[in-house]
């Protein structure tokens, strides 16, 4: 008997991964060459699996600033935003963000991930209910249950599911908040937003929108989904990350409730951990600038999302609901969905592996996430891989599988 | 109000259902070691659940339920609190 006990599936299924000579969760990137290539495995490759939505990553404004705050700021903060370590930059980029939505205030984290345990770790009190869609990622799932709430799924995207909640809970609705994301991570579907906002008015709830995804990926101005869905002063609390489109690392929520300054004295995650690095403050600051001001890229991302979604779904692959730069690509099996993310990376082609119980419904996911940056041609050299590589992987036969038991790591949802 | 033996009628039915490993449903049947539900099964069974007895079960209930018993005495209690 011993702590490790518990990891034997774990080990085992982790052993079938590395004798099947195909790990997805175990890639180096040697050597980056843009923001869509790198040399992995001594190969040129086309990265397609980044969230790089706006491919900001290689922005020469952007590495201009990140360069100039090292010079003058130094490599870390080395202290939490409650002791030494909110600069300047870090107050600054927090007014930019509340103005950027046109709300009251905003606070910055040092990830995504911690900026939903941040604020969820807080809000969702004893005494109060978490209405949260089923497809919701794992960091609103966390932070959930960091507090003391109690915590109730909706089926995904179902307005109908959710109203039957709502009107069960009766006047806990005073009390409850939901939980929705502009673009869903896996399969790139949208949140019906407008008719969530009904019913958030209808019963007196509050809302919460992660817009990870969707922040300068959707709307005139890049501000999400609430922007295109025209609910843009509706939310209580807006949650975003700059690791996608903003091309770094760090999160945000903006508020235009007054007590949004009280989180930073109760939310465990903001306070015990280092803030953002100067770089990272200072090339958010000028993506966030660029992001909004050049609705072009958007418009890249979006020719470049129909390119691939359309080219897939011309050669019979089961792709997610709807168009998005989010390109889901369900396999039958596991095995399947290994062996052609392999081939697609012999290819020099890299996108995400998502398999469950990661995934919603337990879908085997090749997940590709397509840039603005990305060219015409990559993105035809993208489609050419899948179709050459489409019927070896289908005709595998879907029950004999070196690799077939779920991998059973801690569920996401 | 529904007995506890109403509700147990309706997990068996349930469970039957969705279950991987077909065997005999009782009041101490473990749900994921007797009747081999994933975390995705599980969470299938409770939805189907919810919409019988016009409830919302709580994620955080899931730590103490591990057999029929568990679930139905959680769900009774649900019914009395709404």
């Amino acid at each position: 008997m011993g702590i490790f006990d518990k990891f034997h599936s774990l080990a085992a299924d982790q052993r079938a991964l590395v004798d099947s000579g195909v790990n997805p969760f175990n890639v180096v990137i040697e050597r980056l060459i843009s923001a869509t290539e790198a040399i992995v495995n001594g190969r040129r490759t086309i990265l397609a699996g980044t969230n790089n939505y706006l491919g900001l990553t290689f922005d020469p404004q952007c590495i201009e600033a990140a360069k100039k705050a090292v010079q003058d700021q130094g490599t870390g903060t080395t202290g939490s935003r409650m002791a030494n370590g909110t600069y300047v930059g870090h107050a600054a980029l927090e007014r930019e963000f509340a103005d950027f939505f046109g709300y009251r205030s905003a606070i910055v984290f040092s990830t995504g991930y911690l900026a939903n345990l941040g604020m969820l770790s807080v809000l969702a009190g004893q005494g109060d209910t978490i209405l949260v869609d089923a497809h919701c990622h794992a960091s609103i799932y966390d932070g959930c249950r960091m507090g003391s709430a109690e915590i109730i799924r909706f089926r995904h995207n179902n307005v109908i599911d959710l109203e039957k909640r709502l009107r069960r809970l009766g006047k806990k609705t005073a009390n409850t908040m939901i939980l929705v994301e502009g673009i869903y991570s896996m399969l790139g579907d949208r949140a019906p937003l407008a008719d969530i906002v009904t019913l958030k008015q209808k019963y007196g709830a509050y809302l919460l929108v992660d817009e990870a995804h969707s922040l300068g990926v959707l709307g005139e101005h890049g501000r999400g989904l609430l922007e295109e869905a025209g609910v843009g002063n509706s939310m209580d609390f807006i949650i975003g990350t700059f690791s996608k489109s903003l091309g770094a690392t760090g999160g945000f929520c903006v508020s235009n409730h007054p007590e949004l300054d009280l989180i930073r004295y109760a939310s465990r995650p903001y306070i015990f951990t280092a803030s953002p690095a100067p770089p990272v403050i200072a090339s958010t600051r000028t993506a966030l600038k660029i992001l909004e001001t050049h609705p072009e890229l958007r418009r890249r991302l979006w020719r470049n999302a129909r390119h691939l979604y359309q080219g897939l779904d011309d050669m019979g692959f089961s792709l997610g609901p709807e168009i998005s730069p989010i390109v889901a690509v369900r396999m039958p099996s596991i095995k399947q969905a290994l062996v052609l993310w392999g081939n697609l990376l012999d290819r020099g082609v890299y996108v995400n592996l998502a398999l469950p119980p990661a995934t919603p419904d337990s879908a085997s996911l090749i997940r590709c996430s397509v840039s603005a940056a990305h060219t015409q041609e990559q993105i035809d050299y993208i489609c050419k891989a899948f179709s050459d590589l489409r019927e070896g992987a289908i005709a595998l036969d879907a029950q004999s599988t070196a690799v077939d038991s779920p991998l059973d790591v801690t569920p996401a949802f | 109000m529904l007995q506890y033996k109403d509700i147990l009628a309706q997990i068996y039915s349930v469970s039957q259902e969705i279950a991987r490993d077909k065997q005999e449903i009782n009041e101490t049947t473990d749900l994921v070691v007797d009747l081999g539900l994933d975390s995705m099964a599980v969470m299938e069974l409770l939805a189907a659940i919810e919409d019988r007895f016009d409830i919302s079960i709580p994620l955080n209930i899931l730590p103490d339920v591990r057999t029929v018993k568990d679930l139905a005495l959680q769900i009774q209690q649900l019914m009395v609190e709404s």
